[in-house]
């Protein structure tokens, strides 16, 4: 299938990744909605046999608002970026969380903005190297997930694409959960971060991603300086809280359907 | 509310109304004067008829809902001021090219920037225009009364449907804020067809051969929804001719429906040696000016107002001015509409601005002024 990702990339893991998830969570087809921004990642919209909605930068997560507020029986998935959701749409991520918004986020974090050649987002390591940030940035990065759980999201979850059998379980979990989660999926991105920071090829670059993740299970229990450097990878956290369009469809005495007519 | 006896309502208020009228379910919105009356109203009213009203967290964000309601099958609508009409540019370039209906109201305030906030303006006609980027067809209302701008707002919403173009009403603080009497007919009267799944077997979502509706998703039939230039599908494309042709398609339906899109209204003598083009509530001023000038003294005089600002009556101004010798543009702003004006008078007539851009409304005398200095 003939697609814009680099050789080496983790673009196509975790969209097989997401669409595994989808036939495990036993979606009817006509059911399911993928919505995207703009950038690599949210390319995966267009090579997807769903009604697909490749949106404007950062505004994936308004665009789903609107869509699921009018279709509420609708499952949606929104592919984002690191730059795509944390920066640009960084509004429309914190007030999806706080709605708790039955929206399924998947955010695809390579730490460095791939489709214009290599800046660096509010996802890349203090320190590395990009385009916009030659000496290495002097930015902090945010921690996603303690961001959406701060803003009220109910469901955060981390896998990434070196174990992308974890990753397919961790999207058909957030799938199944009612309010809004967010599967942060670590990708590799060879060409536009990897080569400007030596951190080798395509298979260095996964072998590292999974050497550097650790189980929620496994970091149970371990002091945080044994932690240092790792990413904790599993459900980070799982809250049951009343999800808004459910919530609003309630107050006007009106039932959502199971499924959508036609 | 009595749906066959005349009311006083508010210009925002109407619009809200009207929208209702025309089936609007849904209404994402972010508060700004002066157009808040409109999100207030829809904030009481459409919980009560099933419909979905969400205050979003920005301009930006209430304007990617609609489009994301509108994809679901509702009739959607948003409401700002100039400000967040700015903010809302992206996504309306989005909306046209992606061609997904929904009804974008400013009410236009005096700017640039935070302006005065409170005082009327109609600063926004070439943002209406040209506000987002690359070429790209518009449609543009501009109500001069209370019950103009709920019988425009309902053939914004149902045209909007029908071209599957968004479309624009630019009111001004004067209409929006403004009480007057308005008959509301029984809404269901002015509904179009609802939106359905039930589609030609050879649909397609971006069919070359013209207009074709939209099927909301959830239906079963997969397609692509992408502002990048895309194939009869959806699907995004790079090739120059598929990109020109596409290009050319968005166009050529506002071409097509022209006369049903340009809506004017001329009153005035046959004959008219001047003539008055404007819009929005200057309207009220030149027709107060006019109403006496010809009714009460038969002077060759005449007013020409445009509902429709974009795309720009020009035949209608082009036969007016060919009878003319002036014509008068009074508008609240520094000249914009003018340009347009002068562009297809082609020195018919000889064309004289008015402007004013203090936040006050222009003034019966100040039009009669002028018009009094071309009679003598």
């Amino acid at each position: 299938m003939p697609h814009i990702w680099c050789p080496g990339c983790g673009n196509g893991i975790v969209t097989a990744a997401l669409v595994r998830a989808i036939e495990r969570a036993d979606y009817d087809q006509r059911d399911v909605v993928i919505v995207s921004g703009i950038g690599c990642s949210s390319r995966a919209a267009g090579y997807l046999n769903f009604n697909t909605l490749h949106t404007t930068h950062g505004r994936a997560l308004a665009f789903a608002t609107g869509l699921k507020m009018a279709r509420p029986e609708l499952k949606l998935f929104v592919i984002m970026g690191d730059g795509d959701c944390s920066a640009i749409g960084g509004n429309h991520f914190i007030h999806s969380a706080r709605r708790n918004i039955d929206l399924n986020a998947i955010v695809v974090n390579n730490h460095i903005y791939g489709m214009t050649g290599g800046q660096h987002s509010p996802l890349t390591p203090i320190g590395k190297k990009a385009t916009t940030a030659p000496r290495g940035t002097l930015e902090r990065e945010f921690n996603l997930l303690e961001l959406a759980r701060g803003a009220g999201a109910t469901f955060g979850a981390r896998g990434n694409a070196a174990q992308p059998r974890q990753l397919e379980q961790l999207i058909t979990r957030g799938a199944n959960h009612k309010g809004f989660s967010i599967v942060e999926a670590l990708s590799p991105c060879p060409i536009a971060y990897g080569r400007r920071n030596k951190l080798g090829g395509p298979v260095d670059m996964m072998k590292e991603l999974k050497k550097n993740s650790i189980s929620t299970e496994r970091a149970a229990g371990k002091e945080e300086s044994e932690l240092k450097g790792k990413k904790i990878t599993g459900v980070i956290f799982n809250y049951d809280e009343p999800e808004y369009a459910a919530e609003y469809y309630h107050s006007i005495g009106k039932d959502i359907p199971v499924k959508s007519s036609g | 509310m009595p749906e066959t006896k005349p009311v006083l309502m508010q210009g925002n208020e109407a619009c809200a109304e009207g929208a209702i009228s025309a089936g609007v379910r849904f209404y994402a919105g972010y508060p700004i004067t002066p157009s808040t009356e409109v999100a207030e109203r829809m904030a009481v009213r459409l919980p009560d008829i099933g419909g979905v009203f969400i205050q979003m967290e920005d301009e930006i964000a209430s304007m990617a809902a609609v489009i994301g309601a509108s994809i679901g099958g509702m009739r959607t609508l948003t409401a700002t001021s100039g400000p967040g009409f700015s903010l809302k540019q992206e996504n309306i370039g989005y909306a046209i090219m992606a061609e997904i209906p929904c009804v974008i109201v400013n009410v236009q305030r005096m700017g640039p920037s935070t302006g005065v906030p409170t005082a009327p303006s109609q600063g926004d006609v070439m943002q209406a225009r040209w506000g987002t980027h690359g070429d790209h067809p518009v449609i543009v209302f501009s109500p001069a009364s209370v019950y103009e701008t709920y019988y425009l707002t309902v053939a914004a919403v149902n045209l909007s449907q029908k071209l599957r173009q968004p479309i624009i009403l630019l009111l001004d603080e004067v209409i929006g804020h403004m009480r007057e009497k308005v008959t509301i007919p029984k809404g269901s009267k002015l509904m179009v067809e609802k939106a359905s799944d039930k589609v030609p077997a050879d649909w397609k979502p971006y069919d070359d051969k013209g207009l074709t509706p939209l099927v909301p998703f959830g239906f079963g039939h997969y397609y692509h929804v992408t502002g990048l230039f895309h194939d009869q599908y959806g699907f995004p494309t790079g090739d120059p001719q598929q990109v020109e042709r596409s290009l050319d398609r968005i166009h050529e339906k506002l071409e097509k429906y022209r006369d049903e899109v340009a809506l004017t209204n001329y009153i005035g003598h046959k004959e008219p040696r001047v003539v008055i083009v404007t819009y929005g509530c200057t309207v009220r001023s030149a027709r107060a000016v006019v109403k006496k000038a010809y009714w009460n003294n038969r002077q060759p005089v005449g007013l020409l107002s445009l509902q429709t600002l974009w795309p720009f009556p020009d035949k209608e101004v082009q036969e007016i001015a060919k009878k003319a010798d002036v014509v008068i543009v009074p508008e609240m702003n520094m000249g914009q509409i003018i340009g347009e004006v002068e562009r297809h008078v082609k020195g018919e007539a000889e064309v004289i601005p008015l402007n004013r851009y203090d936040g006050e409304m222009i003034s019966p005398e100040q039009i009669s002024d002028i018009m009094g200095r071309w009679l003598s």
